[in-house]
């Protein structure tokens, strides 16, 4: 059978500078990001014949042959399933690098939320995927992702005793991270005593497990596997690669079962494309947009039993010493939010092993995960070439 | 001073008669016409027989607490005055799920028997639950 399996490589990754109150918009943002990344691969921004943007909130692919004068575009493609994105975007690309489509393609994406018409109530109600949402929830005030999530997490705790030290022990692993990244927004370190007291936001959320609102652009370019070998960096293919989206995902509500996301659909296929297993993975980048979404993945993905992410993610195990060094990068919960391709991008640097002070010893093969909306999800494996 | 107001809902073609009723203090859900399958929120397509003809049928609005959030920040202005308070997600008699505010002063819990009740005021209807002594 046909397999996308290490038919494409990262071969560029850029990030601008993460913060709070950018001068520049999204799109502004997407180019600075894109053209790090094509000097990060070697690459003249002319070069590029694909190009996906993610979401549907900046850029259109025209906007990028405008700005970056690419003469070829032979690919395009939109993927607006949040945080989901950057990881189907892998999919997406790999798709169309290894049916000879196209060679270089640009994934991107840039956001400024710093505006008060873009705050996280107001903006997720302009997007259609939202519509069940803001007809039936928002009205009696189910407004923000935090409030939308939170009965999945309440129900979790409830049903398998779920602590909240639990979730504590996820945001303390991110923050300990980000403290070693020059880049992540916040810089001062947390206790899991810190988490407990952080104030609540929605029951049983506090503001600590909660991810950073950021401005920022990311973007990564992939390219096909065999002119990947002859170019800058060292090789990192994307060796396993599913989407997957749950029952219902119009609204978390009207899911059969609640805590269950679209990963838990698309990880034994990656795993599968990839031919490794749960123990051959030596780094993570887990979508963490509540500290909870971490745990959910981690049983998602078979890493442990349903029930079990809570208890698997004490004692350290996240941490970089620990048995799954997750979110190395800080993650969204104390690096940036940029819709998770921030975790692509450190992945790719952890198994180039440009990971800097958070650097995994010896990282060979890596697993990223992206979860968006309301549980779309995906999973990319990828190896050191 | 300027009163924002909490939102509305914004009814289509599709959920205008949902809508209708509950000003009307009624709970309906669409059930299926050919294999009455009910289903919430409004969909034009029933997902077992692929029908697009649908009755709307009257809810005794019963049901049990699935899950719930206590919101102690407010995202939206208008509900500032409100908090804290608790949202629930309730498994309907008939199979479907809803969301309400939650009225009673007790602690919710999974699988608690619950009624559910429009609250109508000044062009609104904001669905609400209360716990339901167990017979």
């Amino acid at each position: 059978m046909y397999s996308l399996r290490d038919q494409a490589c990262v071969t560029g990754v850029g990030e601008t500078a993460y913060m709070r109150g950018s001068s520049k918009n999204a799109f502004e943002l997407q180019l600075e990001a894109s053209l790090k990344a094509c000097s990060d691969a070697g690459l003249k921004p002319s070069e590029i014949d694909g190009v996906i943007p993610i979401g549907i909130v900046s850029g259109t692919a025209e906007d990028f042959i405008d700005n970056l004068g690419i003469t070829d575009l032979r690919f395009s493609a939109l993927i607006p399933h949040g945080g989901a994105s950057p990881v189907m975007a892998l999919q997406c690309a790999a798709s169309a690098i290894a049916t000879g489509v196209c060679k270089h393609i640009l994934i991107t994406f840039g956001r400024n939320v710093s505006a008060a018409s873009n705050k996280a109530g107001a903006r997720i109600h302009n997007m259609p995927q939202f519509h069940y949402v803001t007809e039936f929830e928002y009205p009696i005030g189910s407004i923000a992702p935090a409030q939308i999530y939170a009965p999945m997490a309440t129900r979790h705790m409830e049903l398998y005793g779920t602590t909240v030290a639990q979730f504590g022990a996820v945001a303390v692993a991110c923050r300990t991270h980000a403290l070693l990244n020059d880049n992540a927004v916040m810089k001062k370190p947390i206790t899991l005593e810190d988490h407990f007291n952080s104030r609540m936001i929605s029951d049983p959320f506090r503001l600590l497990d909660c991810s950073l609102e950021s401005d920022g652009g990311a973007a990564i370019i992939v390219s096909a596997a065999p002119i990947a070998k002859d170019m800058k960096q060292p090789v990192v293919y994307i060796s396993g690669v599913a989407e997957g989206h749950p029952d219902s995902p119009g609204s978390i509500t009207q899911r059969p079962d609640m805590t269950s996301l679209g990963i838990a659909k698309a990880s034994h296929r990656a795993f599968e494309m990839a031919g490794v297993k749960h123990a051959d993975i030596d780094v993570v980048e887990i979508y963490d947009c509540f500290t909870y979404a971490v745990i959910r993945q981690i049983e998602d993905m078979g890493f442990c039993e349903k029930g079990e992410g809570g208890p698997f993610v004490e004692n350290g195990r996240l941490h970089l010493d620990g048995d799954l060094p997750t979110n190395t990068h800080g993650g969204l919960l104390s690096q940036a939010h940029v819709w998770g391709l921030n975790h692509v991008v450190e992945l790719t640097r952890q198994l180039r092993g440009q990971g800097g002070r958070a650097q995994v010893r010896d990282a060979k093969i890596g697993l990223v995960s992206g979860y968006g909306d309301l549980g779309d999800g995906a999973v990319a494996i990828m190896r050191k070439g | 001073m300027t009163i924002i107001e909490k939102p509305l809902p914004i009814p289509n073609a599709l959920s205008q008669p949902y809508w209708d009723a509950a000003h009307q203090g009624r709970l309906v859900l669409q059930c299926c016409a050919s294999c009455n399958t009910v289903r919430h929120y409004p969909r034009l397509l029933c997902t077992q027989c692929y029908s697009d003809q649908y009755t709307w049928q009257e809810s005794l609005a019963k049901g049990k607490i699935h899950s719930w959030t206590v919101a102690h920040h407010a995202f939206h202005v208008a509900f500032k005055e409100d908090l804290p308070y608790t949202l629930v997600t309730v498994d309907l008699n008939e199979g479907v799920r809803a969301m309400g505010v939650w009225r009673s002063a007790q602690q919710p819990q999974i699988g608690m028997p619950v009624q559910g009740k429009f609250l109508l005021s000044e062009g609104r209807a904001d669905l609400q639950f209360n716990a339901l002594a167990s017979s």
